[in-house]
């Protein structure tokens, strides 16, 4: 196994940035999906300055994840099947409402600047300056979202039922945020990322406090879905795949 | 109520400063005529913004690269944005956003026709960004120079960016034209059904254009329907030999002697038709704004009462 820059195996380093890619490109196109669909020109300005964050970062990653075979990031969009896509569960779920696409939103993003601000300072020269350039982005989705959550939770009585279905909805994809890969526990253990347990608690502190402010309860039950990270999905992905990558793969030698 | 004397010199005063081009602002006097017509024009305009994102929205699940995506979204989030600003301007003259989106889904007030042509394969995205934006940009250059001063100011920003995403366009379907065998016969195929309905963007000959000769007075409108389209065929019929693809127009020629290009007949009873709402995808274009506007109300709701909230705390504090 050939070692990459700080010892981190070239192996783990596209595996984590797969992973990280294939978050933002999934929820990218979520987000994109909201177009001419959402409920002010405001929110339609926002959600797709959230789409192209996510989808910027998505490219970088997917750049650096294909530099070792020789594969650039539409080979890797448009090229693999949904069991070679390395994203969370949580990201491929349907936008459903505005609350759950909200949710979905305060969730990853709340995860994904913790992450960022640890890989930042990581010790892997690429993965740490698309951290550094996300964390921005992330830190304005975090805002964005927050605000949100806490408009309908305590907004009107429907409003506020709506978020308490979609936080019942998430929730059970939540843990798989914190498991590592063993790519990202290797990484980790060179100091390129930050391990997962190191931000399950800041998190668990920011989402915690924000339902606190919306007037919302956290469900009871257990998180335990998992897989996505291991290419097993839910029934969601093929589908999100299947509009994504259809044009592309229809002219497999053409150049757009 | 018959005219006074002080109504008559009051529409003097404004016919004069309209010909001494000095442009009006909201705080001005104005004819109700003139603030009903700037009304209908600048919500026409908006309403377009915002509708025509559709068509093009069409494409951004699919789009095949993602570059092309990127351009593609960042596109369309540019047309809200038009959208916002142009009720804004609305709104200057005492009609809000809420009200003009109400008179839209209830088909009170039009959007460009051309929204209602359905977008069947990529190369509209390309096609819509060269003739479509093309056509907007030639009528828009025209109205920077409008006599409402919000209107004006807000077609050069707006203008800046129709120019670019023209470009876009323009540059996509090159990459198409000069692509695969199957790539360059979607590229023709989209021009061939974009170019006349872009070509009907300028509205009815002059000859049959009621509204013209007083838009003309107030300078709300400064060039006419015919001299616009001329305008655009000029411009466009050299874009397309570089971009190797055809115009579908057996009649399209310079002439030597008009120092412009002859086009063929238009087919005003399309345009008709699709005006009148019997277009492809009109039923479809305002059932989808309405699902949105009627999907969105509780949002809305929750925001405002959130904030009202917050006000009476920020008060009781």
């Amino acid at each position: 196994m050939t070692a990459g820059v700080a010892g981190l195996s070239v192996v783990d380093l596209r595996e984590v940035a797969l992973g990280l890619g294939d978050d933002c490109l999934v929820l990218s196109h979520r987000l994109a999906e909201w177009t001419t669909h959402a409920p002010e020109l405001e929110e339609e300005m926002a959600l797709a300055n959230l789409a192209l964050d996510l989808l910027g970062q998505a490219r970088s990653l997917l750049t650096l994840a294909g530099e070792a075979d020789g594969r650039d990031e539409d080979q890797l969009a448009y090229w693999r099947d949904d069991r070679d896509f390395r994203n969370l569960l949580l990201l491929e779920q349907p936008n459903g409402d505005f609350a759950v696409t909200m949710t979905r939103q305060v969730l990853f993003s709340t995860f994904q600047e913790l992450l960022y601000r640890g890989m930042a300072a990581g010790t892997e020269p690429r993965l740490a300056a698309i951290a550094a350039k996300g964390v921005m982005e992330a830190r304005y989705h975090v805002e964005h979202a927050r605000l949100w959550v806490q408009r309908l939770g305590r907004g009107t009585e429907e409003s506020h039922r709506r978020m308490g279905q979609a936080l019942d909805l998430l929730w059970p994809y939540t843990q798989e945020l914190f498991k590592p890969t063993e790519s990202w526990s290797r990484a980790a253990d060179q100091g390129a990322v930050p391990p997962l347990s190191s931000i399950e608690e800041p998190w668990r502190h920011s989402i915690e406090s924000l339902m606190v402010d919306s007037g919302l309860e956290i469900p009871g039950f257990p998180a335990w879905q998992s897989g996505g990270r291991l290419g097993r999905h839910s029934e969601h992905l093929g589908h999100l795949l299947a509009e994504m990558q259809h044009l592309h793969r229809s002219h497999p030698n053409a150049s757009w | 109520m018959p005219p006074t004397n002080s109504d008559e010199s009051r529409d003097l005063a404004f016919q004069e400063a309209i010909d001494a081009d000095r442009t009006v602002e909201p705080r001005d006097w104005m004819p109700e005529r003139y603030r009903s017509t700037m009304v209908r024009q600048i919500a026409q305009h908006a309403h377009s913004e915002i509708i025509g994102m559709q068509p093009e929205g069409n494409w951004i699940t699919r789009a095949p690269s993602l570059r092309r995506k990127a351009i593609l979204l960042a596109k369309v989030q540019d047309e809200a944005g038009h959208g916002l600003y142009l009720y804004a301007a609305a709104e200057t003259l005492g009609v809000g956003r809420g009200e003009l989106t109400e008179l839209l889904i209830t088909g009170r007030q039009k959007y460009s026709s051309i929204f209602n042509y359905p977008t069947l394969t990529w190369a509209d995205v390309g096609a819509i960004g060269w003739l479509v934006d093309g056509a907007a940009i030639t009528n828009q250059l025209a109205l920077t120079k409008t006599s409402y001063g919000p209107y004006a100011r807000a077609m050069v920003r707006i203008c800046r960016e129709e120019s670019f995403h023209q470009r876009q366009g323009f540059e996509l379907l090159a990459e198409l034209s000069r692509g695969t065998r199957a790539q360059h016969e979607m590229a023709q195929d989209a021009v061939n059904r974009w170019w006349w309905p872009a070509l009907m963007m300028f509205g009815p000959p002059d000859s049959e254009s009621p509204n013209t000769a007083q838009s003309m007075a107030w300078k709300i409108k400064r060039v006419s329907n015919d001299d616009l389209r001329q305008r655009f065929v000029d411009m466009t019929v050299p874009q397309s030999r570089a971009l190797g693809l055809d115009l579908p127009d057996s009649q399209l020629r310079w002439n030597e002697a008009r120092g412009h290009y002859d086009f063929g007949p238009i087919d005003w009873e399309e345009f008709r038709q699709v005006v009148g709402g019997h277009g492809a995808c009109n039923a479809q274009r305002i059932a989808v704004r309405r699902a949105a506007d009627e999907g969105g109300a509780w949002v809305r709701e929750a925001a405002r009462a959130w904030e009202v909230r917050q006000q009476s705390r920020t008060s009781a504090a």
